[in-house]
């Protein structure tokens, strides 16, 4: 019974109402949207949200002491408190406000990666990474001389832990890794991979930038240093994203950009720096878009991110299984079980670019080519392949109209 | 879709023109399309400074492998200068259909590599 009480049920085609864009036509047929690890859709409260900003009190914020001013702070710090209740950290000094998972990624292996990575030292990243969490630690170790290693990733589609032990007996100073494949849809045991790092004296940065859009986040819990995720991906606007990172870090850590906002004070010779989070955001914020993050986390804390999770691992779980019906289908990545809301596949003799083009005939949207995942298509042969990624308002029926869609296209080219 | 995969394209596609590589080709070229990792490589000899031969490989899509096929036809016994003259509208008008602007660059992708292959035009104009 207590379990039942749990897994609250979602109202599907009441959120389905709450995002306008999904009564949205594309060739003359019904919008299927089923490309949300790529970006997500936004509900009408964080559109209002937006427009009521520009609408009512748009002005710069820690700068005024005008009305207007003083609303665009309160309500842009607010959402920063916001972020730390949604993710548990323990105070919003933690909560940086970036563009995107990218920013916060660049911004850690600029801001305490050149202060704490030397020659022959070890970062440790996985063959499952985005671009994104690749090419930051390339620019660093290069600048360095400091050495990538790499966690492989098995036949499943999971990671190999024991030749994580094996890397963790050099000298390892950071593992940066994702919380979840955008490619595989594998969650990964990040608790334990933060334990053993923590035992190597390393320390660990998680690219959310899959998860925190679909399942419940708890800092605490999971104790990493550093938390990255993009408000796009979930329910919010583009242009905003947050780094967690944990306070004493990030107080021993110097700036990333400089300019107004971020300084306490500022001589001609030298400069000191403001408080946490404001001395990572540099100038003019994204006021807009922070407050709009703000209004995505409402509607999202709203229905309930355990809901939510576990509606999507019924929808991929589903689609899994009739997408194995497809003769000539292979799936990447492991069961149903251990993933998020996302599958990619390949389909004999049909080009992912060609499986795409003609479900966006069939009005489906979906993902093709590498997903900023090089690497991971290179280990497995693949130059490319297609996915259909899950949100809150995708429905067990739009997964069969992406089957007959796969279906037409595979007759299309049926000779 | 009915439009894009019409049927001379999917023809070219299911029996592409001057498939193959050139053993001793006069220039031979390979590029990729960054956005999907797709390869194509063109091989080419000359006679009187005409091409002879021209033959494409590529692990491409059917948009991409139609486009080069075709090309190749068009090219048959055209001069260096003459090759330099195709457009990407030539292209697009051979294939008959219309592309948004993330596709076009896989219709595009045989153009680019046998201009490159020719002049060394490593740089291509993204403009459409």
């Amino acid at each position: 019974m207590l379990e039942m009480e749990i897994c609250k049920k979602l109202d599907i085609e009441k959120i389905r109402r709450d995002f306008p864009i999904l009564k949205r036509e594309v060739h003359g047929k019904q919008l299927v949207y089923l490309d949300n690890a790529a970006t997500s859709q936004k509900p009408e409260s964080v559109i209002q949200a937006i427009s009521e900003y520009y609408r009512t009190y748009n002005a710069n914020t820690h700068r005024g002491v005008h009305l207007l001013s003083e609303e665009a702070t309160d309500k842009y710090e607010y959402a920063h408190r916001k972020v730390a209740k949604f993710i548990n950290a323990k105070s919003y000094k933690e909560i940086i406000f970036v563009r995107n998972t990218t920013e916060a990624i660049n911004l850690v292996a600029y801001s305490w990666g050149r202060a704490n990575v030397s020659k022959g030292d070890t970062i440790v990243l996985s063959e499952m990474e985005h671009h994104s969490n690749i090419v930051p630690w390339q620019l660093l170790a290069k600048e360095k001389g400091a050495n990538l290693e790499y966690i492989e990733v098995d036949d499943t589609g999971c990671l190999n832990l024991d030749s994580l032990d094996n890397i963790l007996s050099r000298d390892v100073k950071l593992v940066s890794i994702a919380h979840m494949s955008n490619v595989l849809g594998t969650i990964n045991p990040v608790e334990l991979i933060i334990e053993k790092a923590h035992n190597a004296g390393a320390l660990v940065m998680i690219d959310g930038a899959q998860s925190a859009a679909h399942m419940p986040i708890d800092m605490q819990k999971i104790g990493c240093d550093f938390y990255a995720f993009s408000g796009h991906k979930m329910a919010g606007p583009t242009g905003i994203g947050v780094l967690y990172g944990r306070k004493s870090l990030l107080e021993q850590m110097d700036p990333f950009l400089g300019g107004g906002d971020m300084i306490l004070e500022v001589k001609l010779t030298e400069s000191t720096w403001n408080d946490l989070p404001w001395k990572f955001e540099a100038g003019t914020p994204s006021i807009a878009q922070g407050i709009g993050l703000g209004a995505a986390i409402d509607y999202l804390t709203e229905i309930g991110m355990d809901a939510i999770h576990e509606y999507e691992q019924e929808i991929v779980s589903y689609a899994m299984s009739e997408l194995l019906n497809i003769d000539g289908i292979e799936i990447l990545g492991p069961s149903s079980e251990l993933r998020g809301g996302l599958v990619s596949f390949s389909l004999k003799d049909v080009h992912p670019h060609d499986i795409a083009s003609i479900l966006d005939m069939e009005g489906v949207a979906i993902r093709a080519g590498h997903h900023c995942a090089q690497p991971l298509h290179d280990k497995y042969g693949l130059g490319a392949s297609a996915r259909a990624s899950f949100y809150l308002y995708n429905t067990k029926d739009e997964v069969d109209l992406l089957i007959n869609a796969i279906n037409k296209a595979k007759g299309i080219f049926t000779f | 879709m009915d439009d894009l995969y019409r049927e001379n394209i999917l023809d070219h596609f299911q029996n592409p023109r001057n498939f193959g590589k050139i053993e001793n080709p006069d220039i031979t070229y390979k590029d990729s399309n960054p956005l999907c990792g797709d390869e194509l490589q063109v091989d080419l000899t000359f006679e009187n400074e005409k091409v002879k031969e021209v033959k494409f490989h590529c692990k491409c899509c059917a948009i991409c492998k139609a486009s080069a096929s075709m090309l190749t036809e068009m090219i048959e016994e055209q001069t260096k200068d003459e090759l330099k003259n195709i457009s990407k509208e030539d292209v697009m008008e051979n294939l008959g259909i219309s592309l948004g602007p993330v596709r076009i660059k896989c219709a595009l992708l045989p153009l680019k590599v046998l201009k490159a292959g020719i002049y060394g035009i490593d740089k291509w104009d993204e403009e459409e």
